[in-house]
């Protein structure tokens, strides 16, 4: 039985697997490959290079864009959720941003600064933003404040309070932060991408829509979550393991 | 080691119509354990943050010797407030100066009887053990005066004496000006130099008295009960606190 339950997943994967072949070999159509068709797709676009080309200039401006967000977004957030005043008078501010369409800012970003790359991660930077500064700021509003006057009684220093004392109760909202940025920017990205630049992932699946190459479209999606996978896998994963060591 | 003046003329928390404390003045002699005695909620861990810097939101003055500053201080809570995310011996050495040799925390771990567990989490040890991790950071910070806002609450009646015992054993070592809160006579008899009872809303000193029990008798519960008693029967006006 154990064993089984261990098959499982592998077995569910496999069962998509018969279900799309089926449906394929059923519908006998353009718009859905075979399991086999994309793959074929997949290992010619990795060996020319194409693939790894795209995926990594859209990977280098989701490294960059995340992380300036995440890094602006933590430092505004801790402040707003320290200073009521500063919150009060940017709450609004706040709330404008989370709801401005991100289509909308990426036209704006472009027109105002042109089909340029600092427009597009800056697109990309102001959508993720707000969120992570609303996260960071719930996360800090709850800190426990006996710990925070442990260390006014103990005379610790700013850095080793921010250190010691707030960063790890942050912990779980920065991750929360973290996993949902990812997975936005992705989005956000492929649409910038789209929208005006040469490169990357999003260009080249806007090409692939223009000449209705569904096999593309495909083996490109899989790299995509693949790498997604990885990251989950080998970054965060391991993150979550280290910090949450102190835990029963 | 220098003496402390704390003066507190009056501390008015902002919703309430009343002071909590009016006028209420306490001398420090250096090395001296000092037991505060009064009702629950008449202020007395009120006064114990004022002293420590927590509330600044009062009229008064602290002098420490000839000079109007915070002293440095040590400080057991009622709950332990450990970092959970660092361990036992992180928690001490985050406190301390980090030019002290780390020779001070063995010691101290080694008298509370902490040394096998310094590497461990406090989510895995317990109350009593996190108990005595707080007051070892305290001590190790060698403070000008250790407050302790009754850190042996809601420990079972061994567990309590073995703390205190070991609490006294530390302070006979290395000897601190404290200034010990409870509400439990025998506790306060058993610990104390000197016992001041405090009366409720607004804090006043209600009377001070020496305990003139050798330190070797402390550990006695005969000869501590018969204080008690005593102590009782000749002033009757701090029955009411207790």
């Amino acid at each position: 039985m154990i064993s089984f339950k261990k098959c499982l997943p592998t077995l569910s994967l496999l069962a998509f697997l018969v279900i799309w072949q089926g449906l394929a070999v059923y519908l006998d159509s353009n718009t859905l490959p075979t399991p086999e068709a994309v793959a074929k797709v997949f290992w010619q676009a990795c060996v020319s290079g194409q693939l790894p080309f795209h995926l990594g200039v859209t990977l280098l401006r989701l490294v960059i864009s995340f992380a300036i967000a995440m890094l602006l977004g933590c430092a505004i957030g801790i402040v707003l959720g320290r200073n009521k005043k500063l919150d009060a008078f940017f709450d609004n501010w706040l709330v404008i941003f989370l709801n401005v369409p991100a289509l909308v800012t990426i036209i704006l970003c472009y027109v105002w600064f042109g089909l340029i790359e600092s427009a597009a991660i800056l697109a990309v930077v102001i959508n993720k933003l707000p969120n992570v500064i609303v996260m960071i700021r719930e996360g800090t509003r709850m800190l426990d404040q006996d710990l925070l006057d442990m260390a006014r009684c103990y005379r610790f220093s700013k850095r080793k309070t921010l250190v010691h004392v707030i960063w790890p109760q942050l912990h779980p909202f920065v991750m929360g932060a973290t996993r949902s940025g990812l997975a936005l920017i992705w989005k956000i990205i492929l649409v910038v991408e789209l929208l005006g630049r040469s490169n990357g992932m999003g260009y080249q699946l806007h090409l692939f829509f223009q000449l209705f190459d569904v096999a593309g479209i495909l083996a490109y999606t899989i790299a995509f979550v693949a790498v997604i996978q990885l990251i989950e896998l080998l970054i965060l994963k391991p993150l979550d393991k280290k910090a949450l060591r102190w835990r029963k | 080691m220098t003496d402390i003046q704390i003066q507190i003329d009056n501390k008015t928390y902002p919703a309430a119509a009343d002071p909590s404390i009016v006028d209420l003045k306490l001398s420090l002699t250096s090395e001296e354990f000092i037991c505060l005695v009064g009702p629950s909620g008449c202020g007395k861990t009120t006064l114990l943050n004022i002293i420590a810097g927590l509330d600044n939101d009062y009229e008064g003055d602290i002098l420490v010797g000839r000079q109007h500053t915070a002293p440095k201080i040590g400080y057991v809570f009622q709950n332990p407030r450990l970092l959970p995310w660092r361990t036992v011996r992180e928690n001490i050495e985050l406190a301390v100066d980090e030019r002290q040799p780390p020779e001070v925390i063995d010691a101290l771990l080694e008298v509370m009887q902490l040394t096998a567990a310094q590497h461990s989490y406090p989510e895995h040890l317990s109350l009593g053990m996190s108990r005595r991790v707080a007051i070892i950071r305290a001590f190790a910070v060698d403070p000008e005066v250790l407050l302790m806002d009754e850190p042996f609450v809601s420990l079972d009646a061994p567990t309590a004496r073995q703390v205190r015992e070991l609490l006294l054993n530390l302070w006979q070592q290395r000897p601190h000006t404290i200034l010990f809160v409870t509400h439990d006579l025998r506790e306060a008899i058993a610990l104390a130099d000197r016992l001041i009872f405090l009366s409720a809303a607004p804090m006043q000193v209600v009377s001070e008295i020496v305990v003139p029990i050798s330190r070797s008798e402390r550990g006695n519960e005969l000869a501590i009960e018969s204080f008690r008693q005593q102590l009782l029967k000749n002033h009757p006006e701090i029955k009411q606190l207790l």
